[in-house]
């Protein structure tokens, strides 16, 4: 974890390493904690053989996907004869998700460095990273190492020395969650409403500005670095569980738990084990109930999915869930789960871009219906309702944020419907009937 | 205390704001600011690319965006006022109309509202004598605000000061923070 407490000892900090550590942030600091000789290796590669490494690593994408890196960059075909850009994004909103923060405000150099060797890799000759306008510190941060990172030749005409040209530039967004969708963010860059867009095209042929473009999470461009000093072999074999899920995952803790924040863990670790040792467990007096691990948008675990999962992008599968963006949002028994599905809801409803019919109203209703269940005014038939809506909002529109807030609702009245029937029947929520029940 | 859905999405009540009672509008694009955009117009491939930023620094000079910046925007970008428009009301960081001085944003997603962020909005609502979301307190000081997920949930409840992020805050601490304010 590193900030605000010390890391934890089954941790294994690749990522996290500075995080607590205020000189990392300069450029000083961080090339004396060795950085930017990655980027300097790099340049010194073949862009071909840099992503032969990515793709031998086995990294994947780290912003919900998990798409493999090494395959996404090796779209990006040299010599079509247009300009390639790659987007860092930095638009983290997922409720529950807050690790780019950290890597940006402790480690802005990292991402710096990781936008470089991404963008020598695939062609491209501008990165743009795309911070949500929230995110005031790391902005703040990622500004002040671009610049640091121009003044002494590390970014620009000449890219250290290499005779490259690779140039950064930091894109604050204005507060809209659909940003985070990777053409929403394409859209909004480029100075539109941040509507997604219908692919095909898929932005490795016509992304940003018409031409082809790559969009990576934070974690993943930083992960980069690491992957490149020290090989593939070395990131491979960081692996507990199951082989197509290899080296270390940001995760961010947060609700009702001892401590939370963000722990940095080898893939295919115990669940269990992350959530009663290293997060401390639940508060005093207090049992967790459900657990959403990968950020709103992935389905909710009942404890005995959540004890029973290994974390990696297939145990969460394998366990009724998914990996997501790694924002494990943690529900102890004082919690409505009614209450806690609503306002997901209600947050879907405030963020859906008003594109597409059937997110557009069916964010709404459902929100409405959840919201009337939570006060005791809600029928039996709601909960069909609810069900027949969330058919109609999954994978009929142009992007998924109307799939996922028909996710935790689906799932809620699978795992929970007791609470939902109770709270129909005219019984007022109490944590502790919750409890025993 | 949260605002009705009206078809599909939220429309908060900015009834209070008397945007008459405001100065005459002098353009922001002069000396620096001009300079500054300038500087980001190169960065891109396209003028229109540069319209989010320069949005920001309209905001930045005058506190919220009006409709005659949004014009010196179109002109200065080759886009059409109402396309400008179009673009300001999709993001829900610029202010359509003023704000108080202090503009306070308090995260109540799901993984603060089950840590009591529901709580921290009633105090700062009581404290800085707004009374309700998104209203201008009499002497022009607070506006309070509910925000959708500010990405810092493990340091529930956030709260951001016009441009400063406080993390960690409780009821307790609302009127101390409030104070340093002052």
């Amino acid at each position: 974890m590193g900030y605000p407490n010390h890391p934890h000892q089954r941790e294994t900090p690749v990522l996290s390493k500075y995080f607590g550590d205020a000189e990392a942030r300069t450029l000083d600091g961080w090339k004396k904690r060795g950085g930017y000789k990655a980027l300097e290796k790099a340049l010194g590669m073949s862009p071909a053989d840099i992503v032969n490494v990515v793709k031998e690593s086995g990294l994947r994408g780290r912003g919900g996907a998990g798409f493999p890196t090494g395959m996404k960059w090796s779209f990006m075909k040299p010599g079509d004869g247009k300009p390639h850009y790659l987007c860092c994004n930095a638009d983290e909103s997922e409720p529950g998700t807050f690790k780019d923060r950290e890597l940006m405000r402790w480690t802005p150099h990292a991402l710096v460095e990781g936008c470089a060797i991404g963008a020598y890799a695939i062609g491209a000759e501008t990165a743009y990273v795309y911070i949500r306008g929230e995110f005031t510190e790391p902005l703040y941060w990622m500004e002040q190492a671009v610049k640091e990172a121009y003044a002494a030749g590390i970014l620009g005409k000449n890219a250290m020395g290499s005779g490259k040209r690779i140039d950064v530039h930091v894109h604050k967004g204005a507060g809209a969650y659909i940003c985070g969708e990777e053409t929403a963010l394409m859209n909004s860059l480029e100075g539109r409403r941040g509507n997604p867009r219908i692919k095909p095209p898929f932005p490795a042929v016509s992304g940003v500005f018409g031409s082809p473009t790559t969009i990576n999470n934070v974690e993943t461009l930083i992960a980069a670095a690491p992957i490149l000093m020290n090989g593939a072999d070395w990131y491979k074999k960081m692996c507990l569980s199951n082989p197509k899920s290899t080296g270390t995952k940001l995760f961010s803790v947060c609700g009702n738990v001892q401590r939370p924040g963000t722990y940095e863990v080898v893939l295919g670790f115990p669940f269990k084990e992350f959530l009663y040792d290293l997060c401390g467990g639940p508060n005093h007096g207090r049992k967790f109930k459900a657990v959403i691990p990968g950020g709103a948008s992935v389905p909710i675990q009942t404890m005995e999915e959540a004890e029973a999962t290994l974390m990696d992008y297939e145990g969460f599968v394998a366990q009724g869930s998914m990996l997501g963006s790694g924002g494990v949002i943690v529900i102890d028994d004082a919690q409505s789960m009614v209450s806690v599905i609503a306002r997901i809801a209600r947050f879907f409803a405030h963020e859906s871009c008003a594109q597409c019919t059937q997110c557009r109203e069916g964010t709404a209703w459902t929100t409405k219906i959840m919201e009337r269940i939570r006060d005791g005014q809600g029928t039996m038939e709601d909960m069909d309702t609810l069900l027949d809506i969330a058919d109609q909002m999954t994978g009929k529109t142009i992007c998924v944020l109307s799939d996922s807030c028909a996710v935790p609702v689906v799932s809620g009245i699978k795992k929970f419907r007791g609470e939902f029937e109770a709270l129909i029947q005219g019984r007022r929520f109490h944590p502790v009937i919750a409890a025993v029940a | 205390m949260t605002p009705d859905l009206v078809g599909g999405l939220e429309s908060p009540d900015y009834a209070s704001h008397d945007r008459s009672a405001h100065e005459p509008y002098t353009p922001v694009f002069t000396g620096e600011a001009k300079r500054e955009l300038d500087t980001l117009l190169t960065r891109y491939p396209t003028k229109m690319a540069a319209l989010l930023p320069a949005l920001w620094i309209v905001q930045r000079e005058r506190g919220w965006v009006p409709e005659e910046g949004m014009l010196e925007v179109a002109t200065l970008l080759d886009l059409t006022p109402a396309y400008v428009k179009g673009v300001v009301t999709f993001y829900t960081m610029y202010h359509q109309h003023p704000v108080g001085k202090y503009f306070i944003q308090v995260c109540t997603t799901s993984p603060c509202g089950i840590c009591g962020a529901e709580d921290v909005v009633k105090a700062f609502l009581r404290h800085t004598n707004t009374g309700e979301l998104g209203i201008t307190s009499p002497d022009g000081r607070f506006t309070v605000i509910e925000v959708e997920c500010l990405g810092a949930c493990g340091f529930a409840t956030p709260v951001m000061v016009n441009e400063e992020f406080i993390e960690s805050v409780t009821p307790e601490k609302v009127p101390d923070l409030l104070a340093k304010l002052a």
